[in-house]
């Protein structure tokens, strides 16, 4: 019953959201790419046209690839962490257990932990080298604890980044599994379908749709991580764990350097932008309903 | 219709579930037994689980260092500002999408997303400096503004996704029965969007009480939010651990309980059309 009077009221409705999305997007986008034309530092008060000098400064600056790569590696790990453990425990939670609520209280817990206080006490409480609980586990068998910011700056990131994004991914994979049509697992059963030919060909094509949700949300907040390296590494060492949204920040915030920060932000933007394609591209073939 | 499960494999199954959340749960779990311990114990390289002298001067410390009742308030007002002012923009938004789509309403919704995509450090310089001249800095309806424009599109998918499934069907029928445009929406829809409502509410609550980015660069001593004033524990001072322990579980405590309770509301629209 798609009346005239029905699209417009639709087309009323919908107008806020995009007008105040288009004026989020728009605004301080434009006034991004004008800063990255100018040559201005927050402590020079003088700014003057720069040109494209502030593009070429940051694309040749070493930092800039490295931060590139960065950025999908963290993306990446934390994707293939939370996708695969997610499943598994999504199907372990899909059982009969003993106590499950409260199995699923502890698992869904980190979800809702700050990124600044599960950073903070991975880093203290947990990796510190001499007092951290980690360490003492090292210890206890007989290891050499391993001093994780400093050995592998990355590879702790992605740890405390996935803890903090697991539990999102085994809530919509165990929604998903338990919409799952019983009957046709048993009659599967009744066949004589073993257990990985079950898994295999009834419910992980059933997880698919789920799956690209949780790379698809994932992926939006995973390219923007700030806080996990901000209090924990501040993108070193060196530059081993900045991402580009953290070398944006100390282009900005840290060098004072407005313009090529600002040339930068331009530079993720339009990355971000060929990213989301990509992604819609992939995820969007499943989505479609 | 339910089977039962064989005990040896019921025992297992839980055995294992067991360890895997206590696992997961356990870094949570030492924060809140680190946060009862002297600073000495807390850093002790021989960690004790449940003998130690438990103490809560921890948290009296916390206390008289920072004023965490403001800062717990600001994200209070925060969180539910930018939470309610969002809902008020994306369900018309969402429901328009659901319930008469054009051929553009994918396209839409996939530029609504990857506007979520921009590292907002992108725009941080432009914002910061319409801030300062908009008398915006450090108050908090300018971090209801942004945090409820960088949350809009996460908002509007969930609740598209979650009216897409509410079936047209029925509206056609009440509609038979001569139901008016307000009793549809009073007797039908209302009662069956609020589920989808109800979660899209608690998401952005947890995302914006959690958001870190815009609290830290936006606000710095009226405004500041409890991710600011845990950030001010970032840095070591001396012994600090049990201490930064006590104002961690401080942080996180009402909006983990909040979780919990609500955990079912949460789970039930959280989907995304993940279900068909």
């Amino acid at each position: 019953m798609a009346t005239q009077q029905t699209q417009k009221l639709a087309r009323i409705l919908i107008a806020p959201s995009i007008i105040l999305l288009l004026l989020w997007m728009i605004v301080p986008l434009a006034m991004t790419a004008w800063f990255s034309a100018l040559n201005y530092n927050l402590l020079n008060p003088v700014k003057t046209f720069a040109g494209l000098g502030n593009y070429r400064y940051f694309l040749s600056n070493p930092a800039f690839l490295s931060s590139l790569l960065n950025t999908l590696v963290l993306v990446g790990a934390v994707l293939a962490i939370t996708a695969f453990f997610g499943v598994l425990i999504a199907l372990l939670l899909d059982q009969v257990i003993v106590g499950r609520r409260v199995v699923r209280l502890m698992l869904i817990a980190p979800f809702f932990v700050m990124p600044t206080v599960s950073a903070l006490i991975w880093k203290n409480l947990l990796m510190n080298p001499v007092s951290g609980l980690l360490a003492w586990l090292w210890r206890l068998f007989g290891q050499t604890p391993v001093d994780w910011f400093t050995q592998v700056p990355m590879l702790s990131i992605i740890l405390i980044v996935a803890w903090q994004w697991l539990p999102f991914a085994v809530l919509i994979l165990l929604t998903a599994l338990q919409s799952l049509d019983q009957e046709q697992q048993e009659a599967a059963l009744m066949d004589g379908a073993g257990a990985f030919d079950r898994f295999f060909h009834l419910t992980l094509p059933h997880l698919a749709r789920p799956l690209s949700i949780v790379i698809l949300i994932e992926t939006i907040f995973l390219l923007t991580v700030f806080a996990e390296i901000y209090v924990t590494t501040g993108g070193g060492p060196g530059v081993q764990t900045t991402n580009l949204a953290y070398l944006i920040y100390s282009q900005a915030l840290l060098q004072y350097d407005v313009g090529a920060a600002s040339a930068g932000g331009l530079i993720a933007v339009v990355l971000a932008n060929i990213a989301a394609i990509f992604l819609m591209r992939i995820v969007g073939k499943n989505l479609e309903t | 219709m339910a089977r039962r499960t064989p005990v040896p494999r019921l025992v297992l199954t839980s055995v294992v579930a067991w360890t895997v959340g206590l696992v997961i749960f356990f870094p949570i779990l030492w924060m809140l037994l680190t946060s009862f311990k002297t600073e000495i114990a807390a850093f002790s390289s021989s960690p004790s689980f449940l003998f130690f002298h438990w103490t809560t001067e921890n948290y009296a410390a916390v206390w008289t260092r920072s004023n965490y009742l403001e800062y717990a308030w600001n994200s209070v007002v925060i969180s539910l500002g930018s939470t309610l002012v969002a809902l008020a923009i994306s369900v018309p938004a969402a429901w328009s999408m659901a319930f008469s789509p054009t051929r553009r309403t994918r396209g839409i919704l996939m530029w609504m997303l990857s506007t979520k995509m921009l590292p907002p450090v992108g725009v941080l310089v432009p914002i910061y400096l319409l801030y300062r001249d908009a008398g915006l800095l450090d108050t908090k309806l300018g971090l209801v503004i942004v945090l409820c424009l960088s949350n809009l599109p996460i908002m509007v998918w969930l609740l598209f996704n979650y009216f897409k499934d509410i079936p047209k069907d029925i509206l056609e029928a009440a509609r038979m029965d001569g139901a008016t445009i307000g009793k549809e929406i009073i007797y039908i829809l209302a009662p069956m969007s609020v589920p989808g409502i109800a979660s899209a509410l608690l998401l952005n609550v947890i995302l914006a009480w959690n958001e870190a980015f815009w609290s830290l660069n936006l606000t710095s001593s009226h405004a500041a939010p409890l991710t600011a004033f845990i950030a001010s524990y970032a840095s070591p001072e001396g012994l600090f651990w049990a201490k930064l322990s006590a104002a961690s579980t401080m942080a996180i405590a009402p909006i983990l309980v909040l979780g919990w309770f609500c955990q079912k509301q949460l789970v039930r629209g959280l989907t995304f059309g993940a279900v068909k």
